[in-house]
């Protein structure tokens, strides 16, 4: 018997739409610099002043007030230069913004992977669509918009984005894992139920990726994220194959970060940091146990599933051998019930698992991602701690050579202590830099993080509902035939 | 931990239908649980000369049912009747497990967790408490209501004498012996019931029994597995998750709106789990149960058909006795006796089974429409309490967000 796969979040996909036009003019290297110095320019420095978790402003922004009329944010090409003062009022409507997400966002929605015969490949259908209040992103060309990508190219971006972005601090959400096993019967073509729900597991794992990435303020301006969405052919990544040389040279960067991670001491000057780490290494475990008991409550609905399925099918025979008419076909009618009841028990499995399972393990990928931004910050200050070192024993030695005759050596001791306290500098602002984007990034994830809770499980409440509905149909289709039994 | 449990009677469970009538009434009033014993207080009203008074009670244990329900077995007066099949055994092991391992496990969780188990627990010892409570029940009430059986001075004795009948267990020896009676009496109801009846009634009554036997035991079977896993389905790991991150928010200094989403959510699930505990339970009560006694009944009935055929078969081989003793012309008087004896019995004996079948028939039916309708009726009223508390909860999520 077959059970229905449910698709969560999955929006019918239309017509074919036109392929976009390349959107970005811009090359696709770090573009970093222009988009988060700390100064004037950058947006967000107000904001992270104005909004820590106790701030008592925070309520007010986070009210379920009508949001303001949104003003357009100009793509990144252009330079904004307003002054400090004139900032405070469009730095709240963009935390207004994201908190009502709806009102900007793009939706995205990815389905039916089709295999494309020349690359013995399989292709995810990508369709994003604005809703009709918000073109407010000029960054897209078009309102409305379908591209293929293959598994790869998801991964892909990933990559090009984690590189960019995470040692700055910026969260980037994880791609979903590989899985050789499961890729292998899809590419095969066995068309059986697991492949189907491996399929199914796959697009929405990618759409959420997708929708998670997009839905970053900053990664969304990305031009490989435009690139990604918009252009019809994309370069490919061949990097980001599981056993390729690069991805076993990334498996080694990773295990040597490890290592290095642990050897580094900080002096944290700054509890919120040692506070919220902590925090998120009981998240962590806690997240971690949660999805295990899912599994759990998963399968003992599995279980239960079968049981009245069995007793469906005894009751199904003592109906027939029972050789009172009306109680005969009562009986019958009792095991049909159940039966119908036995498929609900698959569907509501389905949906604990689907919602849940899957919700609880991207979190558990998101906080690794989290965690990892933590860490790049620590390494930024060994960074910094070691030019400041490194200038230290210059200055030292410079000091030493004042009292020998050598003004070439002592020339060039100067020019070197001149460029280390540029260093020097410039570290203690990267390490500054990075504490205020992180602490920008955790508030917006656990923004986030609500809302994702929230949503899944109201969707899971309607699932509910939706059982009970079936029950009470059910019964009250049941109870006039045991009343005629005479 | 269960010192005793003292319960005062609810309804009367009727997994038959009855008719009482005031010459003779029969309940349980009062149950005692103690450490290995349950203490049944058997209440009878009565306007039958035979008694003493008209209302009295005394204790009886669940040997002294077992004691009575096999004199009826074994009294050759009523094999043409289907007795009223005797109470399971009242069985609180595993429910005391459970209890013993909450105690010992105190230690490893938090006071809250330890009363709510322990209270689940309790409830669950109450439930099966109260269900072997009305097995006895069922089974006097049976025996009260049979016409011929009410009359039996066992019964009566059972009914009145206060005093401990002295009944004990059956001992090694006496279990031995049932054993192999058992092993005779199967291998000879195959024998017996391999002979073709004359009678259509009850060549078609023997067919249909053997065969609804077996299928109401696998029923039975498998709606016991089905409620088991029922009980099993909490949304206790769902309530854990929310739990966790309404904890977990505490810590934070999130906004109150986010807490009492999350504490509306809990508070939610705390109130559906308590209606699926009792689905469960109701499920258990109106088909398991039903099944169960059925189970017992159709092999009463088994059981008279058995010694139907038994007498047929004796009859017809004192015919062939006879046939042989007159063509003998030897001890053809004690033949006759002998012949017009199995005769008579076997005529008895067929005339009473047709009606006690009949009657199985009709008790039968009317017992599981009941059942099935007050089932249907009680899944109704908890789907529908279920839904109400969820789209109460949903739309006040929803408008909070």
């Amino acid at each position: 018997r077959e059970a229905s796969v449910p698709q969560f979040g999955r929006e019918q996909s239309g017509p074919a739409s036109l392929p976009a036009e390349d959107v970005s003019t811009n090359s696709n290297g770090p573009k970093q610099d222009s988009l988060f110095d700390d100064d004037p320019e950058d947006l967000f420095a107000e904001a992270t002043e104005e909004v820590s978790l106790d701030s008592p402003e925070r309520d007010v922004l986070l009210s379920d007030g009508p949001s303001p009329a949104i003003t357009p944010i100009t793509p990144p090409t252009s330079v904004i230069t307003p002054r400090i003062e004139s900032l405070t009022v469009p730095v709240s409507l963009q935390i207004e913004e994201e908190e009502g997400g709806d009102s900007f966002d793009i939706h995205i929605a990815v389905s039916d992977p089709e295999k494309v015969g020349e690359f013995s490949g399989t292709f995810w259908h990508l369709r994003d669509k604005q809703d009709s209040s918000g073109t407010s992103l000029s960054v897209f060309k078009q309102g409305e918009f379908s591209v293929k990508r293959r598994f790869s190219d998801f991964l892909g971006l990933h990559s090009k984005l984690a590189s960019k972005y995470l040692h700055v601090g910026y969260i980037v959400p994880p791609a979903p894992e590989k899985s050789i096993v499961g890729m292998t019967k899809v590419k095969v073509g066995k068309e059986d139920q697991s492949s189907n729900e491996f399929v199914e597991k796959r697009r929405s794992a990618l759409e959420r990726y997708l929708m998670r990435t997009v839905k970053h303020p900053v990664l969304l301006k990305d031009p490989d994220v435009l690139q990604f969405l918009e252009s019809s052919e994309l370069p490919r990544a061949v990097s980001t194959q599981a056993l390729s040389s690069a991805g076993l040279l990334r498996m080694v960067n990773k295990a040597a970060d490890a290592v290095n991670k642990m050897t580094i001491k900080m002096n944290e000057s700054d509890a919120w940091f040692e506070e919220k780490q902590q925090q998120f290494e009981n998240l962590d475990i806690q997240l971690r146990k949660l999805h295990a008991s899912v599994e759990s409550l998963v399968c003992h609905r599995k279980e239960l599933s079968v049981n009245t399925a069995l007793f469906a099918k005894s009751a199904a025979m003592l109906g027939n051998s029972e050789d009172h008419t009306a109680l005969s076909r009562a009986l019958s009618q009792l095991a049909e019930v159940e039966e119908k009841i036995d498929q609900l028990h698959q569907d509501q499995a389905n949906a604990d698992f689907y919602l849940f399972s899957e919700l609880l393990g991207d979190y558990v990928r998101l906080i690794t991602a989290v965690k990892g931004v933590f860490d790049h910050r620590m390494k930024t200050w060994q960074k910094w701690q070691d030019s400041q070192m490194l200038l230290q024993k210059k200055r030292e030695a410079e000091a030493k050579l004042q009292f020998t005759n050598k003004p070439d050596k002592l020339q060039q001791a100067k020019d070197e202590i001149k460029e280390l306290e540029g260093k020097v500098q410039q570290g203690e602002r990267d390490f500054e830099q990075i504490s205020k984007t992180i602490r920008k990034e955790v508030s917006r994830f656990e923004k986030e993080r609500v809302k994702d809770f929230k949503s899944v499980i109201i969707k899971y409440l309607e699932s509910l509902v939706q059982t009970q509905q079936q029950l009470i149909k059910y019964w009250e289709a049941f109870l006039p035939e045991a009343k005629a039994i005479s | 931990m269960m010192g005793y449990l003292s319960v005062s009677l609810q309804p009367r469970a009727v997994n038959v239908d009855l008719q009482t009538d005031a010459t003779l009434q029969v309940d349980i009033s009062d149950a005692l649980s103690e450490r290995d014993k349950v203490k049944f207080t058997v209440h009878t009203k009565s306007t039958l000369p035979n008694f003493k008074q008209s209302e009295f009670s005394v204790v009886r244990q669940h040997e002294e049912f077992i004691w009575l329900h096999d004199s009826f077995v074994e009294n050759e007066d009523y094999a043409g009747y289907i007795i009223p099949p005797a109470p399971p055994r009242p069985d609180f092991d595993a429910s005391r497990e459970k209890l013993q391992k909450l105690g010992e496990g105190e230690g490893s969780m938090t006071k809250e967790e330890f009363t709510k188990m322990k209270q689940e627990l309790e409830a669950e010892y109450l439930a099966i408490f109260k269900k072997t409570v009305a097995m006895h029940e069922v089974f006097l009430c049976r025996v009260a209501a049979h016409p011929v059986l009410r009359k039996d001075l066992n019964f009566h004795v059972f009914l009145e004498y206060n005093q401990d009948l002295s009944v004990r267990g059956k001992n090694k020896k006496e279990k031995l012996e049932d054993f192999f009676k058992n092993v005779v009496k199967s291998a000879d109801g195959v024998l017996v019931a391999g002979v073709k009846d004359v009678d259509d009634f009850f060549e078609h009554e023997k067919t249909f029994l053997l065969e609804y036997h077996n299928r109401v035991k696998d029923a039975s079977a498998k709606s016991d597995r089905m409620i088991r896993s029922h009980k099993s389905t909490h949304t206790t790991a769902l309530l854990r998750i929310l739990l966790h991150h309404y904890a977990y928010y505490c810590t934070t200094t999130a906004p109150l709106r986010i807490l009492l989403f999350f504490l509306k959510v809990s508070e939610l699930f705390e109130k559906t789990r308590k209606i699926e505990a009792r689905v469960a339970a109701d499920e258990d009560l109106k088909l398991a149960d039903l099944l169960k006694y059925y189970l017992r009944e159709s092999q009463a009935a088994k059981d008279l058909l058995y010694r139907r055929g038994r007498a047929l078969v004796d009859y017809e081989n004192a015919n062939k006795a006879l046939d042989k003793a007159r063509a003998k012309n030897r001890d053809v008087l004690q033949a006759e006796t002998s012949q017009q004896l199995c005769c008579h019995k076997f005529e008895k004996i067929s005339e009473s089974a047709k009606q006690e079948l009949i009657d199985f028939k009709t008790r039968r039916v009317a017992a599981f429409r009941k059942n099935l309708v007050e089932l249907a009726e009680l899944e109704l009223k908890h789907a529908k309490g279920n839904l109400q508390l969820l789209q109460s909860c949903l739309s006040v999520l929803k408008g909070d967000t």
